[in-house]
């Protein structure tokens, strides 16, 4: 479940939004995606980790390439639009939980 | 790790129950609905007003990232202390028509309490609208190719 948290930090960044754009139209390496950005190859690389991690990639060893393919069942996952509401909820009475833990004390 | 917050809808029910798990003592867990400062600190928003007891009436007012301001209202319709709080909400010049919410408080242990909320809506419609919201604002990333790759797997 976890994972699926850092899904949404994922997607909420610009340009792995960018990555996953490209990469959804045609599978490619690490360098022909940095190619498409202006951001240093590192900065890139660090985005791929990232989507790699939570799954929306998928990598593929071919020869000394490595391949970069969309994982659309992933994206479908995301599109569960109760997830958002309900991780909203969740933040919030974290919150509360924090608050109130610290309140305690004065009571 | 799991989200301790739970959240059922059934498919064609105008309502939805969030049900979430505080390690508080009952006590607590009210108190951060009742005054003003703390609400204002957990559900980011500012209180205008926050009346709480029978009859009494709350304003919120929320700014989003954008300036653009929110506000909120409803009437409290019952108040039992450390129990239940029953009352209606509203988001002003959304579309969304009011919502009426029944929210639980239960004892645990000593040191544990539970939230049972159930939000009833006017219509199915307005209650998919709703969940939809913090999915739209929270994403923005509508209008975006990826959105239609999603719609064509549906």
């Amino acid at each position: 479940m976890k994972l699926r948290r850092d899904v949404f930090q994922a997607i909420a960044d610009p340009t792995r939004r960018a990555i996953l754009l490209l990469v959804a139209s045609q599978s490619m390496t690490a360098g022909a995606i940095a190619n498409n950005f202006d951001t240093a190859r590192p900065t890139v690389s660090k985005h791929l980790q990232i989507l790699t991690a939570c799954e929306l990639l998928a990598q593929e060893q071919q020869g000394r390439e490595i391949i970069y393919h969309f994982n659309p069942n992933k994206m479908k996952e995301v599109a569960d639009f109760i997830e958002p509401f309900r991780k909203m909820w969740d933040d919030r009475f974290n919150k509360l939980e924090e608050i109130m833990k610290k309140h305690q004390p004065n009571q | 790790m799991e989200l301790k917050t739970k959240v059922n809808t059934e498919e064609g029910k105008q309502e939805i129950f969030i049900t979430r798990e505080f390690d508080l003592p009952v006590d607590l867990l009210f108190k951060a609905y009742i005054e003003p400062q703390i609400v204002e600190q957990w559900m980011g928003t500012k209180v205008l007003k926050l009346e709480s007891k029978k009859h009494g009436s709350f304003q919120f007012e929320t700014t989003d990232p954008k300036g653009n301001k929110h506000c909120f209202n409803g009437v409290i319709h019952e108040f039992t202390p450390n129990e239940k709080i029953i009352r209606t909400f509203e988001m002003e010049g959304a579309s969304f028509g009011v919502q009426l919410e029944v929210l639980e408080f239960l004892k645990l242990t000593s040191n544990q309490s539970k939230l049972q909320k159930q939000v009833i809506y006017q219509s199915v419609a307005y209650r998919d609208e709703n969940l939809k919201l913090p999915f739209r604002q929270g994403i923005n990333w509508a209008h975006n190719r990826l959105e239609e790759i999603v719609k064509s797997l549906k």
